[in-house]
C-alpha cells in the first residue's frame, strides 16, 4: 500500500510537467499578444512595446521561456502578470478560497442529497417516490447550469428578495449556499441515478440474502453491506466530479459574481496572461491527480478484494 | 453558442415577468428623485457603483482601460475638463495659455491644492511626473502622450534597445511654484485639449520612493481619496475633505467588481447597487421600463462605430459605390431592433458631444435610401467582386449588428455580404496591422479629447497610426495640416470640418452610429448624470437616506 502511494505520487511529476508544458504551448499558440493588448485599439508605441517585451523575457525562444517558468515554479515563483504587474501567486491565493468553498459546498450537497435520494429511490424502486425522483433528476440533467443559476437568482434574489442575488462576500459560506446548489444540480442528479441503479442491482445479490438470513437488521444490512458495495461506481464519479465542479464553477461564479478561480482564469485567458492561466490550470491538474489517487485508495477501503501491492 | 443564446431568451422571459412589478415600484419613489436638487440627502452617504478589477497599476499614465480610469478620474483632478459640447473649463489649472504661435503653452495652477498625503501641489509635481512617465525605462502605457513635447526623444528613444540620454524633457520648464511652460516640437492650436487627458496629472513626492506601492494605493489631488483596494472585490474611495475644487456631494464611492453586466444589473434591481454604468445586452430591451425613465439614460457619448473599407482592396473603386453602400444600410431600424436603442444613427464622422461636430454633415449619405443606393453603386461600377466582408472580433458582441448590416446591404444591393469573425480583438487588430483585411473591418473610436481633430486626424491622415484602412488623400492631409497650423481653436475646428466634407466624397469609412450610454440608478441616489465621455459625474451624486 505504501509503495503504491509513493509510486503514484512519483508518477504525478511527469504528468504535471507534461501538462504544464502543453498548456504553456497552447497559450503561446493562441493568437493575440498580451503586450500589444496593453494599447487596445490605438497603435502601440513600438519602442515601449519592445522595451516591455525585453523586460518580461518574452523575447526568448519559447522553450527557454518555458524553462524559466518551470524553474521559477520550483522556486516558488509563479511569475508576474503582464498588465497588472502583480504576482500570479497573489492573484491565485485571493481567488482560491472562494472556489474551494464553493466546490466543497457543492460536493457535500452532491454527495449527501445525491446518495440520499438514490438510496430512497433504489429501495422503493418502481414506487411513486422513485418515479418522482427520476423525473426530478431528469429535469436537473436536462437544464443547463446557467439556466438554473439565473432562475435561482431571479426568483430567490430579485423577485422574492430572500437573499442577495449576487454574492457580496465570496468567502461567506451562507451566501455561497445557493450558488453551490446551482453548481451541484447536475452532479447531484447523476449521483442520485447512479446510486439508485447500483442499489437496485445489489439488492438482490447473494450477500444481501445471506445478511438478512443471518439475522441482521434491515438498516444494518442496507447501511453496511448494500450501501458500501453500491458506492463503488458512485465514488468513482464523485472523485472525477470534484475536478469538474471546480472547473465548472466558471459559469456559476460568473452568474453570482463570486470572485474565484473561474473568473480569474477567464480574465487571464482573455488578456493572454499566460503565467496566470498556466498557474491556475496547473492547480486544477494537481487537484485532479490527488483526487484520482484518493479515489483509488478508497476502493480498497470499500472493497477489500481490491488490493494494491 | 446556441446554448448561450437560448439561455438569453429564457432570461428575457423572466425579466418580462418582472417588468410589471418593477414599474409599480418606481412610480412610488418618483417624488424624491429626478430633477430634485433641493434635498442634499445624506452628505456622508456612500455611492455604490459597478466596476471591475483594474488591469494595470493605478498610475494615471499607465491606465487606459475603463475600470482603472473610473478610479484614476476620481482620485486625480485634471488640469482642465470638457462640458457636453466639448468646450473646455478649468479644474486644477487657473489658466492654460498658448504663446502667439501656439508653440509654447503656459500652465498656471490654482492656489491651495494639496495631495491626499497633505503635500502641496506645485508646478514641479507636474513636470516631474510627466518626465518620469515619458521615460522609456518606466514602461508607461500612455508615455506617447508626451511625444509633442521638446526633448521627448531624449527620454524615450525610438530605436530598439536604446537607453534614454536625459532625465528630463527640455521642453518642460518650471517658472515658479504655480506655473510652468510646455514647449512643443510643432505648434498645435488645440494642445490644451490634449492636456484634458488623464495622463497629464501630477504625482506627489512620495510616488518616486516606491512606484509599485503607489500603483496599489494611488495618492492624488482629486475629490476622492483612495482608501482600499480589495483585489477582485471592490475599491473604496472617500471624499477628500481638503479638496480645493468643488467638493463631492457624497461621502465616498464603493466600486464593486462584477464579472458580468447582468450580475450588476440584478444587484441594481434588488437595491444592492446604486449606479450601473452600462446595461447588458440581455437587459437592454426592458431596462428603461424596469428602472423608469427618470432612473435611466440612453444618450450618445463620444464614441463612433464605423465600417472601414481597406484601401488596398478598394483603391480602384469609385467612392460613389461606398456612398451607395452607406445608403443601403438602414441604421434607424438596426439601432432600434438589433441594438435595442443602445446606439444613435450617425450623421457625421464626429459624435455630437465633440467640438466641431456639425449636425447632418453627411448630407444624406447616412440616410437609408435604397433607390439612390442602387443608382450610386451602379454608376460607380459596382462593388468589387460583388462581395463585401466585414471583419470583426467575435468577443465583443458585434456579430448581431454585423449580420444585420450585411442583410441590409444584401437586400438593397443584391450582393454578397458576410461577417468575417476573428476570435478576439487582438487577432482582429493583428489582421488590420498586417494589411490582411479582406474587404472591410469594424472600426470603433472613442474620444481621447472632445475635438473633431481626434476623430479625423488620428483615423484618416495618411500617416496616422490607427489608419488601418490605409486611406491616403493629399487634399485631406493638406486640410489637416492647415487646421493644425491655424491660429485659433475655431479656425482649427473649421479646417477640420472642411476636411470632413472632403471625407464624405472620398469615403475612407462608413459611419454607422454613435455609442450610447445605457446606464441606470436606484432609489437610493439622486442627481445622477452621465457626461459626454459616457461616465457618471460621481461628485454630484447625492445619497438619499
Amino acid at each position: 500500500m505504501g509503495r503504491y502511494v509513493v509510486r503514484r505520487l512519483l508518477q504525478m511529476i511527469p504528468v504535471f510537467v507534461g501538462s504544464t508544458f502543453i498548456i504553456f504551448m497552447m497559450m503561446y499558440a493562441l493568437p493575440g499578444d498580451p503586450v500589444r493588448a496593453l494599447w487596445g485599439e490605438r497603435a502601440p508605441d513600438e519602442a515601449q512595446m519592445n522595451a516591455m517585451r525585453a523586460d518580461l523575457g518574452l523575447d526568448d525562444p519559447i522553450l527557454q521561456q518555458y524553462w524559466n517558468y518551470l524553474t521559477g515554479l520550483f522556486q516558488g515563483d509563479f511569475g508576474t502578470q503582464i498588465a497588472s504587474r502583480r504576482e500570479v501567486i497573489d492573484v491565485i491565493s485571493e481567488a482560491l478560497p472562494a472556489t474551494v468553498r464553493l466546490t466543497l459546498l457543492a460536493f457535500v450537497i452532491t454527495a449527501v442529497l445525491g446518495i440520499g435520494m438514490g438510496l430512497i429511490a433504489g429501495l422503493r424502486a418502481g414506487g411513486k417516490i422513485d418515479t418522482g425522483i427520476l423525473f426530478f433528476t431528469l429535469l436537473l440533467i436536462s437544464v443547463p447550469v446557467f439556466v438554473i443559476g439565473y432562475l435561482y437568482q431571479t426568483y430567490f434574489g430579485v423577485k422574492w428578495g430572500w437573499i442577495s442575488p449576487t454574492v457580496k462576500d465570496s468567502e461567506d459560506w451562507g451566501e455561497l449556499l445557493l450558488p453551490a446548489l446551482a453548481l451541484a444540480s447536475l452532479s447531484l442528479a447523476y449521483v442520485a441515478r447512479l446510486t439508485r441503479t447500483s442499489i437496485v442491482e445489489n439488492r438482490r445479490a447473494d450477500y444481501m440474502r445471506t445478511a438478512r438470513a443471518k439475522g441482521l437488521t434491515k438498516s444494518r444490512a442496507v447501511g453496511v453491506h448494500l450501501l458500501r458495495n453500491s458506492l463503488i461506481p458512485v465514488v468513482t464519479f464523485l472523485g472525477v466530479d470534484i475536478g469538474n465542479l471546480m472547473t465548472g464553477a466558471v459559469v456559476t461564479e460568473g452568474i453570482f459574481n463570486i470572485h474565484g478561480l473561474g473568473r480569474a482564469v477567464f480574465e487571464a485567458l482573455k488578456s493572454r496572461e499566460g503565467a496566470t492561466v498556466v498557474g491556475i490550470v496547473s492547480f486544477f491538474i494537481v487537484v485532479y491527480l490527488v483526487v484520482a489517487l484518493l479515489v483509488d485508495l478508497l476502493y480498497a477501503v470499500l472493497d477489500p478484494r481490491i488490493r494494491y501491492v | 453558442m446556441r446554448g448561450a443564446r437560448s439561455a438569453k431568451w429564457v432570461a428575457t422571459a423572466i425579466v418580462v415577468a418582472l417588468a410589471a412589478t418593477a414599474c409599480g415600484g418606481s412610480d412610488d419613489g418618483e417624488g424624491g428623485d429626478g430633477g430634485d436638487n433641493t434635498s442634499a440627502g445624506n452628505p456622508d452617504g456612500i455611492v455604490r457603483i459597478d466596476g471591475g478589477e483594474p488591469q494595470n497599476p493605478l498610475v494615471p499614465t499607465n491606465t487606459n482601460e475603463q475600470f482603472g480610469a473610473l478610479v484614476v478620474q476620481n482620485v486625480f483632478s485634471k488640469l482642465l475638463d470638457f462640458d457636453d459640447q466639448g468646450q473646455i473649463y478649468m479644474v486644477a489649472a487657473e489658466s492654460v495659455e498658448p504663446s502667439e504661435d501656439n508653440g509654447t503653452w503656459t500652465v498656471t495652477l490654482k492656489e491651495g491644492w494639496t495631495f491626499h498625503d497633505g503635500t502641496p501641489v506645485t508646478a514641479q509635481s507636474y513636470v516631474d511626473a510627466w518626465n518620469w512617465a515619458a521615460n522609456i525605462d518606466n514602461n508607461q502605457n500612455n508615455s506617447f502622450w508626451f511625444a509633442d513635447i521638446v526633448g521627448y526623444e531624449d527620454v524615450h528613444p525610438a530605436e530598439e534597445g536604446a537607453a534614454p540620454t536625459a532625465d528630463a524633457m527640455s521642453g518642460l520648464q518650471v517658472v515658479d511654484d504655480l506655473s510652468f511652460t510646455i514647449e512643443l516640437t510643432t505648434p498645435v492650436s488645440y494642445y490644451d485639449y490634449k492636456l484634458g487627458y488623464d495622463a497629464f496629472t501630477p504625482l506627489p513626492e512620495s510616488f518616486y520612493d516606491d512606484p509599485e506601492a503607489f500603483g496599489e494605493h494611488p495618492v492624488g489631488q482629486g475629490p476622492y481619496e483612495f482608501t482600499a483596494w480589495n483585489h477582485g472585490e471592490s475599491i473604496e474611495l472617500a471624499r477628500y475633505e481638503d479638496y480645493a475644487g468643488e467638493p463631492a456631494k457624497n461621502g465616498g464611492i464603493h466600486i464593486a467588481s462584477y464579472d458580468s453586466l447582468e450580475a450588476a444589473y440584478t444587484d441594481l434591481q434588488s437595491g444592492n447597487l446604486d449606479i450601473i454604468r452600462q446595461v447588458a445586452p440581455r437587459d437592454l430591451p426592458l431596462y428603461r421600463q424596469d428602472l423608469g425613465e427618470d432612473h435611466s439614460v440612453a444618450q450618445p457619448y463620444n464614441g463612433i462605430q464605423t465600417i472601414v473599407p481597406v484601401w488596398y482592396e478598394w483603391e480602384d473603386t469609385d467612392p460613389q459605390v461606398l456612398q451607395g453602400v452607406s445608403m443601403a444600410i438602414d441604421r434607424e431600424t438596426i439601432t432600434q431592433t438589433v441594438l435595442d436603442g443602445s446606439r444613435t444613427p450617425a450623421d457625421s464622422f464626429v459624435p455630437p458631444g465633440v467640438f466641431g461636430y456639425q449636425e447632418g454633415a453627411s448630407n444624406g449619405i447616412t440616410d437609408f435610401n435604397p433607390e439612390e443606393a442602387r443608382r450610386l453603386v451602379e454608376a460607380g461600377g459596382g462593388i468589387p467582386g460583388d462581395e463585401i466582408t466585414i471583419q470583426y472580433n467575435s468577443d465583443g458582441g458585434h456579430q448581431e449588428w454585423v449580420e444585420a448590416v450585411c442583410n441590409s446591404i444584401i437586400e438593397t444591393l443584391d450582393v454578397e455580404c458576410v461577417g468575417d469573425a476573428k476570435v478576439d480583438f487582438d487577432t482582429d487588430l493583428e489582421a488590420r496591422e498586417a494589411n490582411e483585411v479582406q474587404s472591410m473591418y469594424r472600426g470603433g473610436w472613442f474620444a481621447d479629447y472632445p475635438l473633431n481633430v481626434n476623430f479625423l486626424k488620428e483615423l484618416y491622415h495618411s500617416e496616422a497610426q490607427s489608419n488601418y484602412g490605409r486611406f491616403d488623400n493629399a487634399e485631406v492631409d493638406e486640410l489637416f495640416s492647415e487646421g493644425d497650423a491655424a491660429a485659433t481653436l475655431e479656425d482649427t475646428a473649421q479646417a477640420y470640418a472642411d476636411a470632413e466634407q472632403v471625407l464624405w466624397e472620398e469615403m475612407p469609412a462608413i459611419p454607422l452610429w454613435f455609442n450610447n450610454v445605457n446606464g441606470g440608478w436606484g432609489e437610493n441616489v439622486s442627481n445622477v448624470a452621465f457626461n459626454s465621455a459616457g461616465q457618471p459625474v460621481l461628485t454630484e451624486v447625492t445619497v438619499n437616506e
